[in-house]
């Protein structure tokens, strides 16, 4: 082999493993942030604070309020009118308002049918919505005991029997934790990459590189190659935890993952070396990456926030973030298995881009100055 | 006929944002064997110049031939046979001597045979055979430098093109580069071109090229461009004491074209056809005298004398700053060393060392930058430690970098220092009109402060720090980086700037600069190898074949007794 390419990469192999900011970025970081979306970040609603206010006081109203206390959902705090209730929910120590009022219990009795005063504080949105369904779910499940207590049946015109497949315990960390897999190989595929090159500007160790018989295409390889084993290194790492410490299923196949990571490693690695083609300085490039691979691997890739809810014009941006293809193959694989009409379309993205980004930086680059 | 190993034909180079070319026009053609210099004041087009030849810029007009390769189109061949060592060689701070050298002859294609002899060659050449599994970030400055070289020249070049490799090297190690620079040329036949802002080093180089603003001056032997001198340097002598009011005096005659402090007098280079003064004696001229010649530009005579106020409140016993003892630890690593000394009102101070001997740390503390570890120092009748904010009114302070705001305009920065310093009012506009006077900055007045030519900016950090009228000045390194003409006009001022009262304190690593000082401490790696006045150091590496050692033979020699000091105490 290229005794040039074995230096430069061995180089770089060194400056890796002596690099404490290297080796913090790879491993570091990674262990950090699987460890906050795993056990810190949940979109699952518990515990959520909840006034109730019950304007006359049945045994209706009584059993409704504790099918709400029994639930693990909420935490009850009642209050003697709405008024008050709309103090504490305006300063933030409710999130929400259960509101039974008068007529409560008589059209309970009556029309088999009695409505529920709902006010959420929309203020986050996602709280808000998941605290809307819960509510929800409690008053169908009292409807149905009401009606079977009174040897009725349940006057709904729709049998409500849902099934949550693919994550039937509806952990977040089951999702997360695969999409956090894209935002890691973006970390270390693009930021580390983009950094480590503009320090050899810095440095003026490019100069001296350059002024070698060495060529470019070797130089690129030489950066490419040992941040791409790095890469499959941290990705390694996060499957890892994400199967023995977080026990995330892996439904679909190891390979498909290890490939569609590996597309999608090149993808980041191109942007990397791209942004280090433009930005010389360390913070100049690493405020670049940040903003235009890790951010957007973080909002819109739908590994925290759906694609599908976004507004139409950001949906259509989403489409050039290489993280969103990775994540959905991520959490299709882990999830959902190898669903091949998700995995192939989405694998086709990752290869166009990784081929244009590294297109676009073999061209640009030349053992040039100017 | 031997064919040419560089060649330049009508080479044509601008950068976008820059108002005229780098290089202009230029023909040059350098023959093989031997060293060539490459001088020019800054922004001359030196470095251009060199990544051209290298291949690494593209020439907008015109073409370079580097050992019969067009670097236009065979920039490949012409880099897989030259060696280049740019101004801050990049060396991975983070491998070590021998994975550096590894590295290199990887990317040189060094066949691995080879390997062993030619690195034994290249650490003994180098003296680096003891550090081969330090880390290239933990070498000294010097030992930097050679090893950058050393790994320029794993493969034997057969052109090599060295950009300033003796900038803030301390002198030791810049002989030391010389010595495998001159080995080279005559063991291997290689050609050099080498660029430096040091004009002594002429002596070193075959041939000459001098340029200015992107345009060749000449190309001589030095002889040559020293010839038109004959007749016209003169040394007046003059004691330690006296040398300064003479070289003011002597620089506003109007037969004088430049005056320059040297250890027994004042040496003149007079205008063609001017008269000597009375009890000036002829001297032989050297390259510096023929490149201020043929550089400086025509009618820059004397400054006047500085109209600077002295303080209302001298202390009495006339020791302005008292350092007693200072120590600076970061972490394991000392970088000040239990240094002493004392300096009177109105001195000029020197701290004298090459880069890595604690000048910045010590100033920074003195300034009150930076807390001391150990011991204690009084600037001005204050202690530092007590009332850091009363002691830094009387302190005007110009860092390294100059510290200015390269998007304001002049006027601003002024405006910005004065009132930093707490001036309003009638002062302030005043003192702004003195700085903009005084330094001849008023044709500049709205130019951002980025914009400036460097000599400029150089005045207008100056004026910035001169704003409140301190009485003490706290210079550090203002003179590096800066070219002979430019530092010949700084020194100037600091000279009338001491005349007025002012008490100077300076640091360099030009150990000529030393002559300025009334007295000079001389630091390396953290600690004072001697004090004293200029004549009293030298004295110190007097030897019975060398009686008139200059500052550079001086601070050789005490390095070597100290080192043998510390050799002979372990």
């Amino acid at each position: 082999m290229n005794t040039r390419l074995v230096g430069l990469m061995r180089k770089e192999l060194l400056q890796i493993v002596r690099d404490p900011s290297a080796i913090a970025i790879a491993f570091v970081l990674p262990v950090v942030l699987l460890l906050i979306f795993g056990y810190g970040v949940s979109l699952d609603a518990k515990h959520v604070l909840v006034g109730v206010v019950v304007d006359a006081p049945t045994p209706q109203t009584q059993s409704f309020v504790a099918g709400m206390r029994r639930s693990e959902y909420f935490s009850v705090q009642t209050f003697s009118d709405i008024h008050r209730a709309r103090e504490a929910l305006r300063e933030r120590r409710i999130n929400g308002i259960v509101w039974l009022r008068g007529d409560f219990s008589r059209l309970a009795l009556t029309a088999g049918d009695a409505p529920v005063g709902v006010v959420v504080n929309g203020v986050d949105a996602n709280d808000a919505r998941i605290l809307e369904g819960y509510v929800q779910g409690v008053w169908a499940q009292w409807l149905e005991r009401e009606a079977q207590l009174r040897g009725g049946r349940l006057t709904l015109p729709v049998d409500l029997q849902s099934r949550i497949w693919y994550n039937p315990a509806v952990r977040s960390r089951d999702y997360l934790v695969p999409g956090l897999i894209a935002v890691i190989m973006t970390l270390i595929g693009a930021l580390l990459t983009a950094l480590v090159v503009a320090r050899e500007w810095e440095r003026g160790t490019y100069e001296a590189l350059m002024a070698t018989p060495v060529s470019m295409r070797e130089i690129l390889l030489g950066k490419v190659l040992p941040y791409f084993v790095l890469g499959m290194g941290g990705m390694a790492l996060s499957v890892a935890m994400a199967l023995w410490l977080f026990h995330v299923p892996l439904r679909g196949s190891a390979l498909v993952l290890f490939g569609s990571a590996a597309l999608f490693l090149l993808a980041a690695l191109g942007m990397g070396l791209l942004i280090s083609t433009a930005a010389k300085s360390q913070f100049v490039a690493g405020l670049i990456a940040i903003i235009v691979t890790f951010l957007p691997a973080f909002i819109l890739s739908g590994f925290i926030f759906d694609i599908r809810s976004m507004p139409e014009p950001i949906q259509i941006i989403t489409h050039i973030i290489a993280a969103r293809y990775f994540v959905a193959i991520l959490q299709t694989v882990f999830l959902a298995g190898n669903v091949w009409s998700v995995i192939l379309p989405n694998g086709a993205a990752l290869l166009a881009m990784a081929l244009f980004f590294l297109g676009i930086v073999a061209r640009l680059s030349r053992k040039r100055l100017d | 006929m031997t064919q040419p190993i560089l060649v330049f034909e009508g080479v044509t180079k601008r950068f976008s944002g820059a108002a005229g070319p780098a290089l202009e026009a230029l023909d040059l053609t350098l023959e093989p064997g031997g060293i060539v210099g490459l001088f020019g004041p800054d922004g001359a087009g030196k470095t251009t110049l060199l990544r051209l030849a290298a291949g690494l810029l593209r020439p907008d007009a015109g073409k370079v031939v580097a050992l019969g390769h067009d670097t236009r189109r065979e920039a490949a061949a012409v880099q897989g046979a030259i060696g280049y060592m740019p101004q801050h060689f990049g060396l991975y701070e983070d491998l070590t001597v021998q994975e550096n050298l590894d590295l290199y002859a990887d990317l040189q294609s060094l066949p691995r045979a080879e390997r062993p002899q030619r690195y034994a060659e290249l650490l003994r050449l180098t003296a680096l055979g003891p550090f081969g599994a330090r880390l290239a970030g933990q070498l000294s400055g010097g030992m930097k430098q050679k090893l950058g070289l050393a790994c320029t020249l794993v493969r034997p070049p057969r052109l090599l093109l060295l950009d300033e490799p003796t900038v803030g090297v301390d002198p030791v190690s810049r002989r030391e580069l010389w010595a495998i620079i001159e080995r080279l040329v005559q063991e291997g036949g290689t050609t050099v071109l080498v660029s430096t802002a040091y004009l002594d080093e002429a002596q070193h180089c075959r041939e000459v090229v001098l340029l200015r603003e992107g345009k060749l001056i000449g190309q001589h032997q030095s002889a040559v461009f020293t010839a038109p001198l004959a007749g016209r340097v003169y040394m007046v002598p003059a004691g330690e004491g006296e040398r300064r009011a003479l070289q003011r005096s002597l620089e506003s005659a109007s037969d004088v074209l430049d005056a320059l402090i040297q250890p027994e007098g004042v040496r003149l280079v007079l205008k063609e056809g001017g008269a000597p003064p009375a009890g000036a004696q002829p001297a032989a001229p050297r390259f510096e005298d023929a490149f201020v010649a043929l550089l400086k530009p025509a009618g820059t005579g004397a400054l006047p004398a500085a109209a600077v106020r002295r303080a209302d409140d001298p202390p009495s016993d006339g020791e302005v700053i008292r350092v007693q003892n200072l120590g600076r630890r970061f972490g394991s690593f000392e970088a000040v060393k239990g240094v002493s000394f004392a300096v009177r009102r109105g001195e000029v101070f020197g701290l004298l060392g090459a880069n890595g001997a604690g000048k910045t740390t010590t100033f920074r503390m003195l300034c009150g930058l930076l807390p001391p570890s150990s011991g204690s120092l009084s600037v001005a009748g204050v202690d530092l430690r007590s009332a850091p904010a009363q002691a830094r009114g009387h302190i005007g302070y110009v860092s390294q970098k100059f510290s200015l705001y390269g998007n304001l305009s002049v006027e601003q920065n002024l405006g910005f220092f004065s009132s930093a310093y707490g001036l309003a009012g009638a002062r302030r506009r005043e003192r702004m009109a003195w700085a903009l006077a005084e330094f001849e900055l008023t044709p500049y007045r709205r130019v951002n402060a980025a914009d400036l030519p460097l000599g400029y900016k150089q005045r207008l950090a100056l004026a910035s720090a001169l704003m409140h009228e301190p009485d003490i000045l706290f210079l550090d390194e203002p003179t590096s980086g800066v070219d002979p003409l430019a530092r010949r006009e700084f020194w100037q001022r600091i000279n009338t700037l001491a005349a007025a009262g002012v008490t100077v304190l300076i640091t360099t690593h030009f150990m000529e600069e030393a002559e300025y000082c009334d007295r000079l401490v001389l630091m390396s790696l953290g600690e004072v190898l001697a004090a004293g006045t200029p004549a009293q150091i030298r004295a110190r590496a007097a030897r019975e074949d060398r009686l008139h050692p200059s500052m550079e033979d001086a601070f050789v020699e005490l390095i070597e007794q100290h080192e043998a000091g510390l050799r002979s105490a372990a």
